[in-house]
Order: C-alpha cells, then structure tokens, then sequence
C-alpha cells in the first residue's frame, strides 16, 4: 500500500497512514473549534457578558487570541492540504472558492469559509484605521462564515465518527446558546427581528441534523 | 518611549458618546483618567493623557468593542 492512489474510494486505506493527511484532518477538527469558540465569545462581547470572575476586556483579548489561533491552525490545514498530493487541491483554488474541479462543491465551501474568515481578520488589524462602521460591517461576514466551515466539516472524511459528530454538535450548541442569549439580552426592541434571527440560528442545527442523515461525507477522498 | 516622553500632555482621550455602548472595557484598562457611571458609561477624570499612562490608553483604545475612544495627538 505504498502508492498514491488519486480520487477514489480505494485510496481510503492509504490515506488513514498518511501523517499529511491526518494533519490535514486534525487541523481542520481543531479550526472549527477554535472559530467556533472565537465567534461565540464574540457574541458574548457584543452583548457585554460580564460574569464577576473575568474582566471584560480579558474575555475580549480572549476573543482576538482564539481568532487568532484559529486562523494558525487554518493555515496548517490549508498548507498541508495543499502540499499532499493525496488530494489534487492547489494554491489558487484554495485561496479562490468554486474554481476547484475537485470535490465542488464541498472545498469551494472551504475555500469561502477561510476568505471570509481572512477578511474578517484582516479589516480586524486595521480596525483603528477603517472606522467603525465599515469594520463592523465586514465583521459580521463572520457569522457566514461559521456555518459554511461547519458544512464543510460534515462532509468530512471523519464525520461517521460519534466522537467527530458529539465535537459538530458541541460547536452547534455553543454557538447556538450565545446567540440566543445575545438575542434575548438584547432588550425588549425589535422583536420581530430578534425572533427572526432566533430562528434562523435554529436553522443551523436543523439542516445540519439533515445533512448528517442523508448527506454526502467523507467526500474528499 | 521617547515618543512618550517628547509628546507628555499633548494626548488628549476623546470619547465617541453616540458610539458607546457601555462595555466598560476602556475604563478597566485607564482607571486612572476613566471612571464608569452607575449605568456603565464611562466618565472621562481627564482628557490630558500624561506621557507615562499614554501606552495604557492605547491599550484601552485597541480593546474597545465599539471604537467609541481615541487617543489624539493636539494641535498646537
């Protein structure tokens, strides 16, 4: 088993001894829980969590850490993705999303998920010099780009996983309860919007619930 | 930070009212120039930032959520 066979489900025994692949994998597990975690504090610092053991500004520097963090072990996923030849994926489609032949439409969904999350962070570094408006703006690109990395991951190769399916639903639920906290806290105004977006969040776990059910995972290899 | 020293008294805090929100963050980090009234909101003590608090206030600039403080340099 020491050729590399490309695109088929024959390739599945090789890949599960490839330390490129496995980094591949890991990283990915561990990006999704890192913006995960990331995004639910910031929603957390958007509505002025203020438990009596923490400062807010340490829950904020915590926000900018983990985001930061997150992007290293994107970086790693991409890098290593990229540099296996296991999977056909090069630089430029894995900077511009839907050009890959190559597992469309679920790395494209990869592709989209890390441009947001990079333009997110980067109008973030420069947020002094933007102003508030524009960097807000763009700041809530997060939100997308937090469920389009989550589906990217549950077409994954590890998904069939319980203990890959009990970290998908954690993220769903941390993610969920933030938002539905900040949707509450957020005071008696614009109910219908506030229930709207409520549910439009619950959203998230029910399709994703559809998808683990019926549908394709472990599509990248 | 001879930057620091060179321009002691020429900072001024500024504090963007219709922006802030009351998170509270600018006045953990600058006790010394910001208080927090009873709803939060911050009380500027003083405008001036001395030279030696100056790093103190940027950090306090970079961590508000809102971007409702600045720290500029007068015109003299």
């Amino acid at each position: 088993m020491t050729s590399v066979v490309r695109l088929g489900a024959a390739s599945l025994p090789v890949a599960a001894h490839r330390p490129l692949w496995f980094a591949t994998r890991a990283s990915g597990s561990i990006t999704l829980l890192l913006l995960t975690a990331a995004v639910a504090l910031g929603v957390l610092v958007s509505g002025r969590y203020a438990p009596k053991r923490f400062t807010r500004f340490e829950i904020s520097a915590l926000h900018r850490n983990v985001s930061v963090l997150s992007l290293a072990f994107l970086a790693v996923h991409i890098v290593t993705t990229v540099v296996d030849p296991l999977v056909p994926v090069g630089w430029v489609p894995a900077l511009v999303p839907f050009i890959s032949a190559y597992r469309a439409p679920w790395l494209g969904l990869a592709t989209l998920a890390s441009d947001l999350m990079l333009a997110v962070a980067i109008t973030s570094a420069v947020r002094l010099r933007m102003g508030r408006r524009p960097w807000k703006a763009v700041h809530w690109l997060a939100y997308a780009a937090w469920p389009v990395a989550l589906f990217h991951a549950a077409a994954g190769t590890d998904t069939h996983l319980d203990l890959q399916r009990g970290l998908y639903a954690a993220c769903v639920a941390a993610v969920l309860a933030a938002v539905w906290w900040r949707l509450y806290r957020a005071g008696p105004g614009m109910l219908a919007g506030r229930l709207s977006a409520g549910v439009v969040a619950a959203l998230v776990p029910a399709a994703l619930g559809a998808f683990l059910a019926s549908g394709p995972q472990g599509v990248f290899l | 930070m001879s930057d620091a020293q060179t321009a002691s008294g020429v900072h001024t805090l500024l504090i963007d009212r219709i922006a802030c929100d009351g998170h509270g963050a600018c006045a953990e980090l600058l006790p010394e120039l910001i208080g927090l009234d009873e709803w939060g909101y911050p009380i500027v003590r003083s405008t001036d930032v001395p030279g030696e608090l100056l790093d103190h206030a940027r950090r306090a600039v970079a961590e508000c959520p809102v971007l409702a403080l600045r720290v500029e340099q007068k015109h003299r």
